[in-house]
């Protein structure tokens, strides 16, 4: 008799289980952390798709492609979010991605057709620092002073990798020498952006990498004007992250819907103040006040993503190579 | 007659199946591996640094930890104090600690924003850094140091005092005193003891993991983790297993020749009473209160902070004290059923068996928890998704982690008892039942005890082979430590760090007292 109740109830409750469909996003650690994007999108999606969404930080952003090439198409996770375009060539090549029909009118600087990714933000890396600071104007004077800096790594972060390639774009064959002249800079090498930018926070160094738009975090959500980016002379390389839908899920119709969501002003309207990027999306409200304008195009360094990806072996070598001194 | 040739034979089939067990699970890892790897021209120049960095902080650290325990004790040995035994105890704790928990202590301390530098900098001086090589030796010494006083200050109190009370009655002086009584003690010490903590440096993964600070601080193992989580490369990650085996292996090799050092922990209460105690009074009181200091305050400051933020503990820490906690008994368990059935199997046989499971026991110490997850991650890889696997496999390396330890407590404990009870059993001709259960059992449970404590804080600390398999889903209390390191919530990691030093103290303390409360002797 008690089994019997015991499997019924064991029945009931996977029947119950399986009535509710489940999505599940991996994404990057600060996205779903609870001053992050996640709680609100999360809230806002569920509120419409009868189903649950399953947000998992998998490691900062360039972690997440190695997850999911560690995890084949075995994966549990029918979205990938949180990639970039340095990493969208690479991520294609491995096959475990399937094109997506999401349509928008993105305000992405460049303009946007890719059949396999969806852009959800983007914005400019910069090194953020404190106003009382007098900055450097560039990298050559950023490696020639005192200045304490804390970066990611380009293996496991996207603005690791966006350094990366920023000081490429900006000095090409004269890349590896700016490292060895910057290496004495470097306080340490994260695996992911939170984790510098609270370092940064709690004092251990004079500057973070991260965006032009993270002092307006401080500024609007915090009250606090102390906060403020160097603006190099080499210009800013830029960042466009996207979402994907992987071939090996199960949740087909819901993934789709999930990034049409991804690109509504119901997402869009949540990311300026939360995930503190240029919405993909021109918001119907425009930006917040505080919010940094747009660089001029001149300003603005970027890579093709194929061409990113022929970089990124040998700009990696350089990286190590100079670092490990 | 035949009843004993078959028990015999029984004994032996089940510790060589044991042994084959382990030898194979360390083997098919490490062929696992080489038959994955594109051999070592896949390795750049990058991996080569890697493999220098890590030799080189090995001897850095081993050498440090070993000259500075040298006057440390010294200095116990002939100085007597209130709380020197509490202290003596003390420097044990640091091998049952857990590796992260120490980082975060040494953060508090050492790091940017830590005591020191906040001092220096009310001076206008620079702030320390600790992130990078000097991070990794600094823990390093700080975790082994205390191991090699312990080593050394055995040594000293074994030395018989009249040796000092002649010498002084024929007037030699100290350096003769040292030449002549201690040098040799020493010369028969420190290379083990070196040897030893060299080999624990070689593996150590968290560390470098925590503080490395980038490319210039990356030991094999981290390199390894790197290759896997961060580049997919398994080719590569195969290829540096290899030669972090071979390095192992070779020092092992080393090992079989020149002894590793015991530590049981008798003796040390004693003091000799020598002349030159008043005359040293000031250094040596110098090397005790820094020693102390480097171990007290990084703890201190951890169980402080932690305690005043307990109850900003996150909900997720029930869970993954709770996987911690499986993880140790599944893996005391093993490690325990193991070396119970070698040490029973070989504990009577000749000379050689015992050198086997010597080596055995070395070849524990010196295979690396990442050579061998990679290894088993390749294994897995074909058939299933490997982090679905992350609790057994962690348990299963975790238990041959432990099994030195294990066996180096169990072994002479066995090996006593048969020496002092077999003529009583083959007098009485006992049954096998009686003399495991009646005899062998009763006297171990102390021993086994330790062991199984042992065990259990070293599964409980670890954070290796977790941390390659591991999903965002699941977390022992290291990783959770760490993660939230990483997120830099320092005040939630110390209040985990509480959580995770009580639970493995407690584990190990059940484990411990349970064994001592049921001994017989």
């Amino acid at each position: 008799m008690n089994n019997i109740t015991l499997f019924a109830g064991l029945f009931l409750a996977s029947a119950a289980v399986a009535d509710t469909p489940v999505l599940t996003v991996y994404t990057y650690d600060s996205f779903i952390s609870d001053w992050g994007p996640g709680p609100a999108v999360e809230a806002a999606f569920e509120a419409t798709c009868g189903c649950d969404l399953q947000m998992v930080g998998a490691g900062d952003g360039a972690a997440l492609l190695a997850r999911i090439r560690l995890e084949g198409s075995r994966s549990e996770a029918d979205i990938v979010m949180g990639l970039d375009t340095n990493l969208t060539h690479a991520a294609s090549e491995t096959g475990l991605f399937t094109s997506i029909s999401t349509a928008a009118d993105y305000t992405v600087p460049g303009g946007w057709n890719n059949p396999l990714f969806a852009p959800f933000d983007w914005g400019y890396f910069a090194f953020i620092h404190n106003t009382d600071l007098e900055s450097p104007k560039n990298f050559r004077e950023l490696a020639a002073s005192n200045l304490k800096i804390i970066i990611q790594d380009p293996r496991s972060s996207t603005p690791g990798l966006g350094l990366l390639m920023w000081v490429k774009a900006a000095y090409g064959l004269e890349a590896a020498s700016l490292w060895a002249e910057l290496a004495d800079n470097i306080v340490t090498v994260t695996a992911g952006w939170s984790e510098a930018y609270g370092m940064f926070l709690e004092g251990e160094a004079d500057m973070v990498l991260s965006y032009t738009t993270s002092p307006a975090y401080h500024l609007i959500s915090e009250g606090d004007a102390s906060k403020k980016y160097a603006t190099f002379d080499e210009g800013h390389y830029m960042q466009i992250e996207v979402a994907g839908k992987l071939a090996s899920t199960d949740q087909n119709a819901l993934a789709d819907q999930f990034l049409d969501f991804m690109v509504s002003d119901a997402f869009q309207d949540i990311i300026p103040t939360t995930n503190w990027m240029f919405p993909a999306v021109a918001p119907a409200a425009g930006l917040p006040n505080g919010f940094p304008k747009a660089l001029p195009d001149s300003q603005s360094l970027i890579f093709s993503s194929s061409k990113a990806t022929a970089i990124r072996t040998g700009a990696l070598k350089e990286w190590q190579a100079a670092l490990s001194r | 007659m035949a009843g004993g040739v078959i028990a015999l034979v029984i004994r032996i089939i089940g510790g060589g199946a044991v042994l084959v067990v382990l030898l194979a699970f360390s083997f098919s890892t490490v062929l696992a591996v080489a038959l994955h790897g594109d051999g070592l021209g896949a390795l750049g120049s990058y991996d080569w640094q890697a493999v220098r960095f890590t030799i080189w902080q090995a001897l850095a650290s081993a050498g440090l930890s070993v000259s500075i325990a040298v006057p440390v004790a010294r200095a116990l040995a002939r100085q007597d104090f209130k709380g020197r035994s509490l202290l003596i105890t003390l420097l044990g704790a640091p091998f049952i600690l857990p590796v992260i928990v120490g980082v975060l202590g040494l953060l508090a301390v050492f790091g940017r924003a830590g005591w020191i530098s906040q001092g220096l900098d009310l001076f206008g001086l620079d702030r320390l850094s600790i992130y990078g090589p000097a991070g990794i030796i600094l823990a390093h010494v700080f975790f082994n140091l205390p191991l090699a006083t312990r080593f050394i200050l055995q040594g000293w109190t074994s030395i018989p005092a009249d040796r000092f009370r002649v010498a002084d009655s024929l007037g030699a002086q100290p350096w003769t005193q040292f030449q002549l009584i201690e040098w040799p003690m020493l010369r028969a010490l420190l290379p083990g003891a070196f040897l030893l903590i060299f080999l624990l440096c070689l593996t150590s993964f968290a560390v470098a993991l925590a503080v490395g600070g980038g490319p210039r601080g990356t030991t094999i193992e981290l390199a390894i983790y790197q290759s896997f989580r961060l580049d997919f490369d398994l080719g590569r990650a195969s290829s540096l297993a290899l030669i972090q085996f071979v390095i192992c292996g070779t020092v092992a090799a080393l090992a079989i020749l020149i002894p590793l050092p015991r530590n049981d922990g008798h003796g040390l209460d004693f003091i000799h009473t020598r002349q030159d105690v008043q005359s040293n009074r000031i250094i040596d009181f110098g090397f005790i209160g820094i020693t102390a200091a480097f171990l007290i305050f990084p703890l201190a400051s951890i169980v402080i902070r932690g305690a005043i933020h307990l109850p900003e503990l996150p909900n997720a820490v029930f869970a993954a004290a709770w996987t911690s906690l499986w993880i140790a008994l599944i893996s005391t368990s093993l490690c325990i059923g193991m070396a119970l059935s070698l040490a029973l199997s070989f504990a009577r046989t000749g000379q050689t068996t015992q050198k086997l499971v010597e080596v055995v026991g070395i070849l524990g110490l010196a295979t690396s928890p990442l050579v061998v997850g990679t290894g088993l991650f390749l294994m897995i890889f074909p058939f299933a998704q490997p982090m679905s696997l992350a609790v057994p496999v962690t348990a299963m390396v975790n238990a041959m982690m432990a099994l030195p330890f294990a066996l180096r407590v169990l072994f002479p404990a066995i090996r006593d008892t048969y020496v002092d009870y077999i003529h009583l059993r083959d007098s009485l001709m006992m049954s096998s039942g009686t003399w495991l259960w009646k005899i062998i059992l009763p006297r171990l449970s102390k021993p086994l005890g330790l062991a199984a404590g042992l065990a259990a804080a070293l599964s409980m600390g670890d954070l290796g082979v977790i941390a390659l398999f591991a999903d965002p889903d699941l977390q022992t209390l290291p990783l959770m430590l760490y993660r939230l390191m990483g997120a830099y919530r320092m005040d939630q990691a110390a209040a985990v760090a509480v959580v995770l030093v009580a639970q493995s103290l407690a584990l190990f303390w059940i484990f411990d007292r349970g064994g001592r409360r049921h001994a017989t002797s």
